[in-house]
């Protein structure tokens, strides 16, 4: 019961930290001097096309772009009633895309889902990746796995994502065979879900988890290993393999058990950081997640359409970290319900 | 263990000199901590050799015009997508110095490539301390002096040429000036930024601390990146380069202070209540001097080492802008803006040496690692 209302606290706090990120995201949105419109007015009437000036002008009252900035941004989340009454995010309008001239939910649309997609799998990556590595690094440390593990990691940390993901694509390519560009096979897209397009996304999916998560999957296993041989030296360990037990069994059963912990929270650091990975990688490799629509929008000044991928990266993040520290209640005895702040 | 003939027992492990170094003696207790810090930084052969290399990178900032050549965008149109030439010393088993061969250039037909070939008929032997394009060392003195240049007619392209034509070696050294600074810069903004939120909040405590908490946990929950991005691009089109190279700096700042303001909001909570706090606020010193003169001091140290672990992810994140086209822009020569040619996979398939501005940053990135990693294993010296 009390897990449960931690994690309505939790959810609420989420709620909170969402709005604050709204209004900074709409800050730096309307950051750049002007905004879509009124640069194509400029140009228009510059040009002398006067016809495209009265559209733009339509539209610039039909969006409340002529507002004051604060009530464009109460309109824009759906605490005021724009020229439509009430009609934001909170509402399920999502904005319209000047650049693309269509409302932005079309435009995103799959894209959302494969964004998730891809940056669980990178996640599910690092999981699998750093658990047997960090505590096989631990385990034999100063031997050569130590330092071979170290050695792949600190160079995962060190290449910049989108050369690692230019790489990769290209020998994956020319070795094993392995789809060049997009989540799926063209034929598939817009296509209902099927077997084969399922199988598709997987074997698409390879190359991007593996560019996403290595420079995670480095910087976990190394806090692992550090956590690991914190806890090997204490005497509980000495007592366990003093009474013979066997050292795969007494590895699992206590030092990994405590060095989990510490492990589970720091999903919350890490996705972060994957996520500006996924968005990078995925302009990179031209999957068709959010990143590359969000490159588009940020180019073109198409707020509506930055400002909605910007705040479901921002929502992304935010539920990854309040799952991790709901399941880190779960996981770990000690700590409190309340106040999480130690 | 074995024993010796009068019956007393040895220690068959090797005498390791190292250990005694770092065993504490009572002397050493009194000794200053930059001294110990700097005995235990010199076992850490990693993070000395790291740092000693980037010491000397930053000193040849500077001088990067002098060793260069050429001038980064100085352009040779009959030698696009030239390879690298190599330097040799001996010719046909005569010691002749260092010299290049001059590279002839003929289409091919089938291909429709410009294919490079070296004329090993003559060597060509490297002038020093010639004269070049014109440039400013350290950006102040005006000179025409290079460390090594080609005889007239030939090229000397160490890691070959772009697709404009332009000296690789030549603009790797250019960038690294842009790429180099772009961290310190940042890490400057950040530094400022996060002891100053750090330290109010730790110090006051109170409503201040928990604003300023929210902020830490707020920023550090969200994606960078993407983030960034926007920042960069609102910054408008028709700045010059170098007020864009500062902003973009300020940019990669901006959002890194949190992890630092945090670490410093946890020092400041827990010094706070010391004896020593309480007798300068006693005697009346202002919160002011008691955060810089008494609290900041204490862990300074700690706080370089950890800035030091965030000074690649600056050089990674400057990189990433270039490379997406919103950080630094085409007269600027960095190497983000390097690789942004090696966008294109047929093209590093065919010209491998335009994807070399790789090798340094992973170069100083591993170097900036091993550093901080050194530092923050060393500014421990009581313990052990």
């Amino acid at each position: 019961m009390q897990i449960l209302r931690y994690a309505v606290y939790r959810f609420g706090t989420m709620l909170l930290t969402l709005l604050v990120v709204s209004a900074l995201i709409f800050a730096i949105i309307n950051l750049p001097p002007g905004d879509y419109l009124s640069n194509q007015i400029a140009e228009l009437k510059s040009t002398g096309q006067s016809a495209g000036v009265a559209k733009a002008e339509f539209l610039r009252k039909e969006y409340a772009l002529d507002r004051p900035l604060w009530e464009q941004y109460l309109i824009w989340v759906g605490f005021a009633p724009g020229p439509h009454g009430f009609s934001g995010l909170i509402q399920g309008n999502f904005g319209w895309s000047f650049e693309f001239d269509r409302p932005v939910a079309e435009i995103v649309g799959d894209s959302l889902w494969l964004t998730v997609l891809v940056n669980l799998a990178a996640v599910l990556f690092v999981y699998m990746v750093a658990l047997p590595l960090g505590v096989l690094a631990a385990a034999r440390s100063r031997t050569w796995v130590d330092y071979s593990s170290a050695f792949v990691g600190y160079l995962g940390l060190a290449t910049p994502n989108f050369l690692l993901a230019l790489i990769l694509f290209y020998y994956g390519h020319r070795y094993m065979n392995l789809p060049i560009g997009g989540l799926m096979d063209p034929s598939f897209e817009g296509q209902p879900m099927s077997w084969d397009k399922v199988q598709s996304i997987l074997w698409h999916l390879i190359v991007p988890t593996f560019v996403i998560g290595t420079s995670g999957a480095a910087a976990m296993m190394q806090r692992l290993r550090a956590n690991m041989l914190d806890e090997l030296g204490k005497p509980y360990v000495e007592t366990a393999i003093a009474k013979g037990m066997s050292p795969r069994r007494m590895l699992t059963k206590y030092p990994l058990r405590v060095a989990f912990n510490p492990f589970v929270a720091d999903i919350g650091n890490l996705l972060p950081s994957m996520v500006s990975g996924s968005v990078l990688v995925s302009v990179v490799l031209g999957l068709q997640t959010i990143g590359p629509t969000l490159l588009t929008a940020l180019r073109a000044q198409d707020q509506f359409l930055a400002g909605f991928v910007l705040m479901f990266v921002a929502l992304l993040t935010l539920i990854g970290t309040m799952i991790s520290d709901v399941l880190l209640v779960l996981l770990d005895p000690r700590i409190r319900y309340e106040g999480r702040d130690a | 263990m074995s024993r010796l003939p009068d019956g007393r027992y040895v220690d068959d492990a090797p005498y390791d000199p190292n250990l005694s170094i770092q065993t504490i003696e009572r002397k050493d207790l009194d000794a200053p901590a930059r001294v110990l810090v700097w005995r235990k930084f010199k076992t850490h052969r990693l993070g000395l050799i790291s740092g000693i290399f980037l010491l000397f990178c930053y000193l040849m900032l500077p001088f990067a015009g002098f060793i260069a050549p050429y001038s980064p965008n100085e352009r040779y149109s009959d030698n696009l997508y030239s390879p690298p030439q190599g330097i040799h010393l001996w010719h046909e088993g005569k010691f002749v110095g260092p010299y290049v061969y001059a590279m002839t250039s003929e289409p091919n037909m089938v291909t429709f490539k410009w294919e490079f070939k070296p004329d090993t008929s003559t060597p060509q032997k490297l002038s020093f301390f010639c004269k070049g394009s014109t440039y400013d060392l350290a950006g102040l003195i005006p000179t025409d002096r290079h460390l090594f240049c080609a005889p007239e007619g030939v090229t000397v392209f160490l890691l070959g040429s772009d697709r404009l034509g332009r000296d690789m070696f030549s603009r790797i050294l250019y960038g690294a000036q842009l790429s180099l600074t772009v961290g310190l810069i940042g890490i400057t903004v950040s530094f400022v930024l996060g002891i100053f939120f750090g330290s109010v909040a730790g110090y006051f405590g109170g409503g201040i601390d928990w604003v300023i908490n929210r902020m830490i946990e707020i920023l550090r929950s969200l994606p960078e990146l993407p983030l960034w991005l926007a920042l960069s691009a609102a910054v408008p089109s028709n700045w010059g380069p170098v007020s864009v190279f500062f902003i973009i700096s300020v940019i990669l700042g901006i959002l890194d202070w949190p992890g630092l303001a945090r670490s410093v909001r946890a020092k400041f909570l827990s010094l706070r209540e010391e004896e020593y706090v309480r007798a300068a606020e006693m005697m009346g010193a202002s919160s002011g001097r008691v955060i810089r003169k008494h609290l900041l001091p204490n862990f300074m140290s700690h706080l370089i080492a950890s800035a030091t672990l965030s000074i690649p992810a600056m050089i990674l994140g400057e990189t990433a802008l270039s490379f997406l086209g919103l950080g630094l822009r085409a007269p600027a020569v960095s190497w983000g803006v390097m690789l942004n040619d090696a966008q294109n996979l047929v093209n590093v398939e065919i010209y491998w040496w335009t994807a070399l501005p790789m090798l340094p940053i992973i170069i100083v990135v591993l170097a900036f690692n091993f550093l901080g990693d050194g530092l923050r294993d060393s500014l421990d010296p009581y313990e052990h």
